[in-house]
């Protein structure tokens, strides 16, 4: 629990990893590159404070693990999200095998995802399902552009895609954490799209796809989508540590997603260890709106701030909303008008009160 | 003699088709070499994982640049550290079109793909231009009813113009400003919803640009470019 003027913040980590990229277990320049691009991520976007040499960046400790996340970090719950890569990685980058070793030493800190791939087929329809039942899965990370063999990535809509989602529907696996990423066939189309999204959130509308990064670098069409489909989220994975180096970019970005999505759906995510949720809460919880830009976008409150650390554990803990408060609600200039979609207009009604409030 | 000068401008008309700013300023030209009638130009991108299609056409259009600078006979444009260098360059070197320098991965050519984002560049620009005049004071009825004769001069109105004019939109002056990028006014009772919308893809096109260009200052240690 994070404490700060007054306010307490129960802070679920949506997106961490305890990956292995040393040299050892690296395959070939795929996964070089891999993780080198990972690095100038990382090394970008942190404070210096917080920037580690390389060596210890590609396999770090567990140590480091729970001190980061926990001891230091403020982290009440950490969802972990396995990344296979098995085509880079001998033994795979980030596994929910591996990632089970921790959980087990601390059952209550972590929540474990799966993954599954649809171009494994029956095998791999039967292998998931199996580690669902072992492990107790409620949520799976899906890599679209994930290279397999000679293909370059998948599109959730595919018709193997769809027999995976049903039995995600099935076992109740009912979140679906996508990453969208480059490279996906064919080449000639936008990689980065997330239309795909779209037709699977209305095609299984009791699954809640947690779209990661926001889909940046589509911010629009993802914005677009969210707003057509109550059942896609926002995961902040990559793009709030651009709060230290580009704080009135995220600021901005943090608004178009408050519009678009709304602070229930938006998950707080360091995606460590590319970044560490210590400085991440820090500096979240201290954000301010730069006031230009409140007639926009409105003032942050405290509320927001909270819904957005704690979203995933009130949707997975149906029977009562921890560490939500009755207090102030972010205040939307009446000017910005009506949106269209469906769901912006329940927003509109859930909302009304504020409206009124204001004028 | 090739000038220096006349091929940074050359280069200069060579834009990230994702990013909508020229390669020159987003520091992609790694280096320039000049020898009698030959150029050759190195571009280097923000990660080895960046996009290829957009890379592809990147060095493509940065040769197509080259070619029609004055004294030059031969050019040679080559992406280096990127996991698809060999494909880009040698494809872009033969001429071969993006199809065939990817057998089996790519099933069409990229024009498809650079309309998209011209489109989105222009309702970008679109969402620049109303943000300022917001600042000004401009309320979304009244700008939904300003022509392209009523911006103000400056600098973000005239690659307005510009991009209307790639797109094949009307760019006279008494056209209407608000328009989709089809060249549809839209319907009034949705044109909050579009100005919403365009300040979200100007949102998306800044922040993608910034992040790129950290990323590659990081890559590289500086966006300065080495010349030769």
């Amino acid at each position: 629990m994070y404490e700060k003027d007054g306010e307490k913040y129960f802070v679920v980590d949506g997106h961490t990893h305890f990956w292995d990229a040393s040299p050892e277990n690296t395959s070939n320049k795929y996964g070089e590159g891999f993780i080198k691009c990972f690095y100038d991520y990382h090394a970008n976007l942190s404070p210096e404070e917080y920037l580690w040499p390389l060596d210890k960046y590609r396999k770090y400790s567990e140590d480091d693990l729970m001190r980061d996340l926990f001891e230091e970090g403020y982290v009440d719950v950490a969802i972990f999200q396995p990344t296979y890569l098995t085509d880079f990685y001998a033994n795979g980058f980030n596994t929910t095998e591996g990632n089970a070793v921790i959980k087990n030493k601390h059952p209550d800190k972590f929540i474990l995802n799966g993954a599954w791939d649809p171009r494994d087929g029956d095998q791999g329809l039967e292998h998931f399902e199996a580690m669902v039942a072992k492990y107790n899965l409620k949520g799976a990370k899906l890599y679209t552009a994930e290279w397999k063999g000679d293909s370059k990535g998948w599109k959730l809509t595919d018709p193997e895609s769809y027999r995976y989602l049903e039995k995600c529907r099935e076992l109740g696996v009912n979140k679906i954490h996508v990453h969208k990423g480059p490279t996906i066939w064919p080449l000639n189309r936008d990689s980065f799209d997330v239309a795909d999204v779209d037709g699977a959130a209305t095609d299984f509308p009791e699954l809640t796809f947690v779209v990661e990064h926001c889909g940046l670098p589509r911010l629009e069409d993802f914005c677009w989508i969210a707003t057509q489909e109550t059942n896609v989220w926002a995961g902040l994975a990559v793009v709030i540590p651009f709060i230290h180096t580009r704080p009135r970019q995220f600021a901005k970005w943090l608004g178009e997603m408050l519009y678009w999505v709304g602070e229930d759906k938006i998950t707080f995510a360091s995606d460590y260890a590319l970044w560490s949720p210590k400085w991440l809460v820090e500096q979240f919880v201290d954000m301010q709106m730069p006031e230009d830009l409140v007639p926009e976008y409105g003032e942050l409150t405290p509320d927001i701030k909270r819904r957005s650390s704690d979203s995933t554990w009130r949707a997975s803990t149906t029977s009562r909303c921890p560490m939500r408060s009755p207090g102030p609600r972010r205040t939307r200039p009446p000017t910005t008008g009506p949106p269209r979609s469906r769901h912006d207009q329940s927003r509109r009604r859930a909302h009304g009160s504020r409206h009124r409030a204001r004028s | 003699m090739i000038s220096h000068g006349a091929v940074r401008t050359a280069l200069a008309t060579v834009r990230d088709p994702e990013l909508d700013e020229p390669l020159t300023e987003l520091g992609f030209v790694a280096s320039v070499e000049i020898s009698e009638h030959s150029v050759r130009v190195r571009l280097r991108l923000p990660t080895y994982f960046c996009a290829p299609n957009f890379a592809y056409m990147m060095t493509a259009d940065a040769r197509t640049a080259l070619e029609a600078v004055p004294g030059v006979k031969s050019v040679e444009v080559a992406l280096i550290d990127h996991h698809a260098s060999h494909e880009i360059s040698s494809g872009v070197r033969a001429g071969r079109g993006f199809v065939e320098s990817f057998p089996g991965e790519a099933t069409d050519e990229l024009d498809e793909l650079r309309r998209l984002f011209q489109a989105k560049a222009f309702i970008a620009r679109q969402g620049r231009l109303c943000a300022e005049l917001t600042q000004r004071g401009f309320t979304a009825a009244q700008m939904s009813s300003l022509l392209l004769g009523d911006l103000p001069e400056c600098e973000d109105t005239s690659a307005y113009l510009a991009r209307c004019e790639e797109l094949g939109l009307e760019s006279s002056a008494d056209a209407p400003f608000i328009v989709d990028a089809a060249g549809r006014v839209p319907p009034k009772e949705s044109i909050e919803t579009h100005l919403r919308f365009a300040r979200a893809v100007s949102v998306s096109l800044e922040t993608n640009a910034s992040f790129c260009k950290g990323l590659l200052a990081t890559r590289y240690g500086s966006t300065e470019e080495a010349t030769a």
